[in-house]
């Protein structure tokens, strides 16, 4: 049994603003030392105002907002489009709505909409995540 | 303009270690206070044989190949104009601490838009593990500024 329908909304989560010490340890937890997220003078010789962050620290955060909600094993499906740079300082909020349910193969799931948004309003990443109920 | 000649491409696939410290690190840097994904012990009472990786620690499996992203130096991209532009990930069994994945990586496709400003590069990878059982694949799109 479960009270999710279509349009049930998933809890919310802010996170701090993203500092260069969020960055800092990203890449080196992540394994990703693209320098771009790391490094103020390759980020700007690249044309960049400033190091921004890792998409992939973003997606993680979106992770963390459904598994709060459901157990990570009934995570089927995740994918996300990386929409706009996070920046430094930036206060992002993941949220997600369930916009389908779908039996498959003896499976009832959720099919949901996910996204980031910063304190702009402006969404950073638009995903998708299909989770078992 | 890529060279559409390496479409098909696919690189060494190499195997990795699911470690414990890695992943208390990426709890850590992630702001993930779940002790499900630092504790052996809370893993293991949740039904999992050691600490399970969380769902996007499987792109960070990618970056313990030698090189790290073998695409740059085989496409000759420069990291400094590239963008991650997409990532999908379709998960069949967990991945836990003492795990050994293999990796295995193909360049899947490669186009470019607006009169060759953005070229696309699109990734597909699979992650099996020392059973021989695909645990997921992910689909990884990297943009790069021209």
């Amino acid at each position: 049994m479960t009270d999710i329908t279509v349009g049930t909304e998933i809890p919310p989560l802010t996170l701090p603003p993203i500092s260069r010490y969020t960055l800092a340890l990203f890449a080196g937890a992540s394994g990703d030392h693209n320098p771009i997220h790391i490094d103020s003078d390759f980020a700007k010789a690249s044309g960049m105002p400033d190091v921004f962050a890792h998409g992939m620290l973003s997606m993680a955060y979106l992770a963390r907002l459904l598994t709060g909600w459901k157990p990570q094993s009934s995570i089927r499906k995740f994918s996300a489009r990386f929409a706009t740079i996070t920046q430094l300082q930036d206060v992002v909020t993941c949220s997600g709505t369930v916009v389908e349910i779908i039996a498959k193969e003896g499976e009832t799931l959720a099919r949901c909409e996910i996204k980031i948004n910063n304190q702009d309003g402006l969404s950073t990443l638009v995903g998708e995540a299909t989770v078992a109920l | 303009m890529l060279d559409k000649s390496k479409i098909g491409h696919q690189f060494d696939s190499f195997t990795t270690l699911v470690e414990l410290g890695k992943l208390r690190f990426f709890a850590k840097a992630t702001g993930e206070t779940n002790p499900l994904y630092t504790s052996t012990e809370v893993a293991q009472a949740a039904g999992y044989a050691a600490v399970p990786i969380p769902p996007t620690y499987v792109f960070s499996l990618d970056l313990d190949s030698e090189e790290l992203m073998p695409v740059v130096s085989v496409l000759g991209l420069d990291v400094g104009r590239v963008l991650h532009g997409a990532q999908e990930f379709e998960y069949f069994a967990p991945i836990c601490v003492g795990d050994e994945i293999t990796v295995a990586s193909t360049i899947k496709d490669i186009y470019d838009k607006k009169n060759g400003a953005l070229d696309f590069v699109i990734l597909e990878n699979t992650y099996t593990n020392q059973q021989g059982v695909l645990a997921a694949t992910t689909t990884s799109t990297l943009v790069q500024r021209n």
